[in-house]
């Protein structure tokens, strides 16, 4: 196994005070690798999504730690945790959350930007992403013009980049039809995911299953068990 | 920043819909209260349009007076004694009343007569036509030929009517600055004949017309007239208590001012609610913006930006609309009264930076709030 991009410790997160006081995470440890796709599996309000929001810098566990790159990102600043996102974790959301006025290359330039690249440097590098995923011939066109696929395509164009270590992709089939959600794990697996980046995926769809390295299963805020993927 | 400031350009202005409705809101607000302030500037001017053509340095009259129409006449004693003050480079008489003039095809028209010292002629009018001169003649008046011209029937020099009983020849034919606001043609003619024929009270003189010495001597001359009971205002002082008059004490400021609130109001409407909704409707994306790593402090550049471009364009145009539209009328009504000027145009630019900022403030408020595990969450 190729090294270590985030090791989790005893992770808690509580939701609602007194008795409306819920555990949406209890005391969970895991690790993920480089070269790895790791899916965190699970029904509706098991913990996962809580999980994966604390180990993108999102969301302050109550306790625990989370070390990528050798450092607990809790211990970051709010403005270093916003670097960390923008340099080291990139993100596929379920909704894709594409700005629907920008064009496509705009989207997938959106990182770069923020990463202060100039304009004109942004867009050529954005390009380049959009040729990555297959749709440089659609650069200029919105992105309400392309099909739910080609969507899902340009929001990982928009997550690598900033070339981040760790993605993270939020039940990236929740959207699409069974064939073109297999189509767009299978690019991922064999185009995005390389031995100095570590993918997570939350996902209840098992029809994917069969691209994991590991699939790790939660349950009311516990890690159940994990499997090995590919079967 | 700059990137992430074209961005926010192309977020406002690739919604089409929402930036129109925002630019009319904002323009809208703009043409409103500039016209109404402009028409109540233009009336405030025309309002002391006697004051601005006549241009005497300082007016000597009664402490009561408010316009320069509703003088209160003076005896002339005070005229002796106003000249008498240490400073005084020289004062006049001036007569300023109303007459029925009556006009060669039977029509009675309501007239304004300025009677000018006899002697100096101070405060006379640039001639267009005729001798200034010839106002000593028999019978003699000076027209002013401003918007209310016609009303006289467009007399020439010759031209005669009837003013109380006596005759009276147009014998000039004169411009002036400013139009008057009551839409009365003026004439000019000497103190002496103005008090000849027009029906009078014990005292005639409605005002002192005084030239200083030096700056100086103005407040010295000042303290001497209200030692006489009598008052003496600078030609910016009297303008302004004409003005103050008319805002305070007419009801004319106070609707100028509702009017401005409502357009204030409305364009605040328009444009609030319209911004609200485009931010409501990019909500997630800021969300997720944030979530990808852009700092709070650059989303909220990003929607100050979009609410100050909307803003500036919105002024402009407003700005331009009521511009053009006060252009046109005073090309077809010559005594439209409406006046751009600068405290206006500043005061509707402050108007419009607290629209922008309440619309800025609905917005940041929202996107401050947002939280990025909001949008996993979905």
């Amino acid at each position: 196994m190729a090294g270590m991009a985030v090791q989790a410790r005893e992770l808690v997160k509580s939701f609602g005070e007194g008795e409306a006081k819920t555990f949406a995470v209890r005391g969970v440890s895991f690790e993920a690798h480089f070269g790895e796709m790791l899916y965190i599996e699970g029904p509706s309000g098991s913990g996962k999504t809580t999980l994966l929001s604390m180990i993108s810098g999102i969301l302050r566990p109550d306790s625990g730690t989370v070390v990528v790159e050798d450092k607990d990102i809790w211990s970051l600043t709010s403005d270093q945790l916003a670097d960390f996102r923008l340099n080291t974790v990139g993100f596929v959301f379920q909704d894709y959350h594409l700005f629907p006025r920008l064009t496509t290359v705009e989207n997938v330039a959106i990182p770069l930007i923020l990463k202060k690249l100039e304009w004109n440097e942004s867009m050529t590098q954005a390009m380049r992403y959009l040729e990555i995923v297959g749709l440089r011939d659609r650069a200029q066109l919105p992105p309400v013009k392309l099909s739910g696929g080609e969507q899902q395509r340009v929001a990982i164009a928009r997550a690598i980049a900033s070339q981040p270590d760790i993605l993270i992709f939020d039940e990236p089939t929740a959207s699409l039809d069974g064939d073109t959600g297999r189509k767009i794990v299978d690019f991922v697996k064999k185009n995005i995911l390389n031995e100095n980046r570590c993918i997570l995926i939350v996902t209840h769809d098992s029809r994917i299953f069969e691209y994991a390295d590991r699939i790790m299963r939660m349950e009311d805020g516990e890690i159940k068990g994990v499997e090995k993927g590919g079967q | 920043m700059k990137g992430i400031l074209k961005i926010a350009y192309k977020l406002l202005v690739n919604d089409k819909g929402k930036f129109a409705a925002l630019l009319i809101g904002i323009t809208f607000a703009t043409f409103l209260m500039n016209m109404v302030t402009s028409m109540f500037a233009g009336i405030l001017l025309k309002s002391s349009s006697t004051v601005i053509n006549i241009g005497a340095k300082i007016w000597v009259m009664d402490p009561a007076v408010n316009t320069v129409q509703n003088s209160i006449p003076m005896p002339d004693y005070i005229l002796d004694a106003v000249r008498s003050i240490n400073g005084v480079r020289f004062a006049v008489p001036l007569y300023s009343g109303a007459a029925l003039v009556r006009l060669r095809n039977g029509v009675y028209q309501s007239v304004s007569i300025l009677g000018l010292d006899d002697a100096s002629l101070f405060g006379r009018p640039e001639l267009m036509q005729g001798h200034i001169e010839d106002i000593y003649s028999d019978n003699a008046f000076i027209v002013v030929k401003d918007a209310e011209f016609p009303k006289l029937g467009n007399p020439k020099i010759g031209t005669g009517f009837e003013v109380n009983d006596h005759t009276g020849v147009i014998v000039g034919i004169a411009r002036v600055t400013t139009g008057g606001l009551f839409g009365v043609p003026t004439l000019y003619t000497t103190y002496s004949r103005a008090v000849q024929y027009l029906p009078s009270t014990r005292y005639t003189i409605s005002y002192i017309l005084v030239e200083p010495k030096s700056t100086g001597d103005v407040q010295h001359i000042k303290e001497q007239v209200k030692s006489m009971g009598y008052v003496a205002l600078t030609k910016d002082e009297f303008m302004q208590k004409i003005a103050n008059f008319y805002k305070y004490q007419t009801g004319v400021g106070t609707n100028i001012l509702l009017m401005t609130a409502i357009s204030f109001i409305v364009g605040l409407s328009i444009s609030g609610q319209t911004f609200y909704t485009f931010i409501l409707e990019n909500l997630e994306k800021f969300g997720a913006l944030k979530a990808i790593g852009a700092r709070g402090y650059e989303l909220v550049y990003m929607i100050l930006f979009q609410t100050a471009f909307t803003s500036f364009i919105g002024y402009g145009l407003g700005i331009g609309l009521s511009t053009l539209l006060i252009t046109i009328a005073k090309l077809r009504l010559p005594s439209y009264a409406a006046i751009i000027t600068y405290r206006n145009l500043g005061m509707a630019f402050i108007m419009v930076l607290v629209i922008a900022g309440i619309s800025s403030y609905i917005g940041v408020r929202k996107v401050i709030r947002i939280e990025p595990f909001d949008i996993f969450r979905g």
